[in-house]
């Protein structure tokens, strides 16, 4: 593509894609450590995690501001408009990312010292390694305008959705096994339900990726496999009503 | 964002939801129009249709033909030797480009106001009342109507109701070219072509004037030549750009201020010309 007869004008739409990208590195960087922590149970990895959050809400105001600043200054039209609205957007998917990633681990400070039953954090570890992938690879997307690779990690949701309903029958069933487990479960119920979150908020960044090189909206279905709403698993031994 | 995309959904389809982008008939239709200056070839083979009681923006840098069109519109080439136009413009389905048709006639149903306000050293009232005169003969009473409602859909009646028999040369150029505009109306014409009409006035009689075009397609076919791309996105249904004699792309407004289908409508509206 050619550049703008007003340089300025491209350095500041590069300066907006720039902190996306430094924005997305950072939240990818907060995901990946509060997995970690749970994992690990490294309860100071989840205390930095907490904190450095800030960090990603303070460029993802700056994003915005910036975004601003240029639609008032330059009134970007077609292709340009769309990459200020696609920072707009992907940041605030990122931000989202972030608070999740906050969460989990916050969550691990919750659940410091209690029992850990290594197969279920083994599920959500697993899983949190496909959405990991997903959320590099729709990066390197919208690093590379590249709405091919959006699509490839706009189809692959439905994947960790499938994950994510087993993993919650498996909970349920710990639960039911033993009550003392409950309160660690249900933890790591909220862990695995965020993780599953970033997988969402990923797929919305690859559509918002598309959007911005193709001008238009991905004209599929969203694939969906999260039957957890819809999952129950039945008390041993309780009568059926 | 979470929920389904609806697989019917796109851009183009939610645009063409918009009523005034609604389907509409041709009121000018340009076939294989050849324009030429002597030896330049200005105009190469245009192709075009515009619909009626819609505003269609012509947009493109200096010199791409844009102007050309529009002059070609209501035959102003016709006082210039050298300059011939080959191919057809149908005017509600009649040719404009043949000799055949008086161009007095053409201008009566297709009114121009230029990018210099052009009032007539006269009042205001005159400025209106002169062209009637040419082709009407009506009362007093009936010219008074003409003119009041013309300025009413001008909108500058309320400034000049208690002014109407002082020169019109006294006015704002904003007010002037507003009173162009019903001077242009005034001969009830079926399309008024605007050749850049705002580009000599402040940003509050830009937006007036911008406003007055929203109002006139109600009644008017209104074609617009613009070197602000903003004013083309803001009042323009269809927007058409040229380059260099040739029609590069035309589609709803919509469409080409967000996803304009030519790498060169793009590099254009986009400022971005290499």
């Amino acid at each position: 593509m050619h550049d703008h007869i007003v340089s300025a004008f491209d350095i500041e739409l590069k300066e907006v894609g720039r902190k996306v990208v430094e924005m997305g590195g950072q939240a990818e960087r907060l995901v990946i450590d509060s997995v970690s922590a749970l994992i690990r149970r490294d309860t100071a990895l989840a205390q930095r995690v907490i904190l450095l959050d800030a960090t990603v809400d303070q460029i993802h105001r700056e994003i915005e501001e910036k975004s601003i600043l240029v639609i008032a200054k330059r009134q970007p039209v077609a292709s340009d408009l769309r990459e200020l609205v696609a920072a707009i957007r992907i940041a605030s998917d990122l931000e989202r990312i972030g608070d999740l990633a906050k969460n989990v681990g916050k969550r691990v400070l919750a659940i410091e010292g209690e029992y850990h039953p290594q197969k279920l954090v083994r599920g959500v570890e697993h899983m949190s390694e496909l959405v990991l992938e997903q959320l590099k690879m729709v990066l390197d997307a919208y690093a590379g305008k590249d709405p091919a690779k959006a699509i490839d990690v706009w189809r692959q949701d439905s994947g960790v959705d499938t994950m994510y309903t087993s993993l919650f029958r498996e909970l349920l069933t710990y639960m039911m096994e033993d009550p003392r487990n409950i309160s660690v479960c249900t933890h790591l119920l909220f862990c695995a339900k965020n993780i599953e979150r970033i997988g969402d908020h990923a797929t919305n960044i690859a559509e918002t990726v598309f959007y911005m090189v193709e001008g238009q909206i991905i004209s599929d279905e969203r694939p969906k496999a999260d039957a957890s709403s819809e999952t129950s698993v039945a008390f041993p031994g309780a009568a059926q009503g | 964002m979470t929920s389904a995309v609806d697989p019917n959904l796109s851009v183009a389809a939610a645009v063409s939801a918009r009523p005034d982008a609604a389907p509409a008939p041709t009121k000018i239709k340009v076939e294989n129009l050849n324009f030429y200056y002597g030896q330049n070839h200005a105009l190469k083979n245009i192709n075009f249709e515009i619909p009626e009681k819609r505003v269609t923006a012509m947009i493109g840098p200096s010199g791409c033909g844009k102007s050309t069109l529009l002059r070609v519109f209501n035959r102003m080439f016709d006082l210039y030797p050298g300059q011939r136009a080959e191919g057809s413009v149908l005017f509600d389905g009649v040719n404009i480009v043949g000799k055949e048709l008086d161009p007095t006639i053409i201008r009566t149903r297709i009114g121009m106001v230029f990018q210099k306000p052009t009032p007539f050293p006269m009042s205001i009232y005159d400025n209106i009342a002169f062209g009637v005169r040419l082709h009407e003969s009506l009362s007093k009473s009936k010219m008074d109507e003409r003119v009041e409602s013309c300025l009413r859909k001008a909108a500058i009646w309320e400034e000049t109701k208690d002014r109407l028999h002082t020169s019109a040369l006294g006015m704002s150029g904003g007010q002037q070219q507003r009173l162009c505009i019903a001077r242009t109306i005034a001969v009830q014409p079926e399309v008024i072509l605007l050749d850049e009409p705002t580009s000599a006035l402040d940003p509050i009689s830009t937006s007036k004037i911008e406003d007055l075009i929203d109002e006139l397609k109600q009644d008017f076919t209104i074609i617009i030549v613009t070197h602000n791309m903003q004013q083309a996105a803001r009042c323009a249904d269809y927007t058409a750009f040229f380059y260099l004699g040739e029609l590069v792309e035309v589609a709803p407004s919509d469409v080409i201020f967000t996803n304009p289908k030519q790498i060169k409508t793009r590099d254009y509206i986009t400022g971005r010309f290499g």
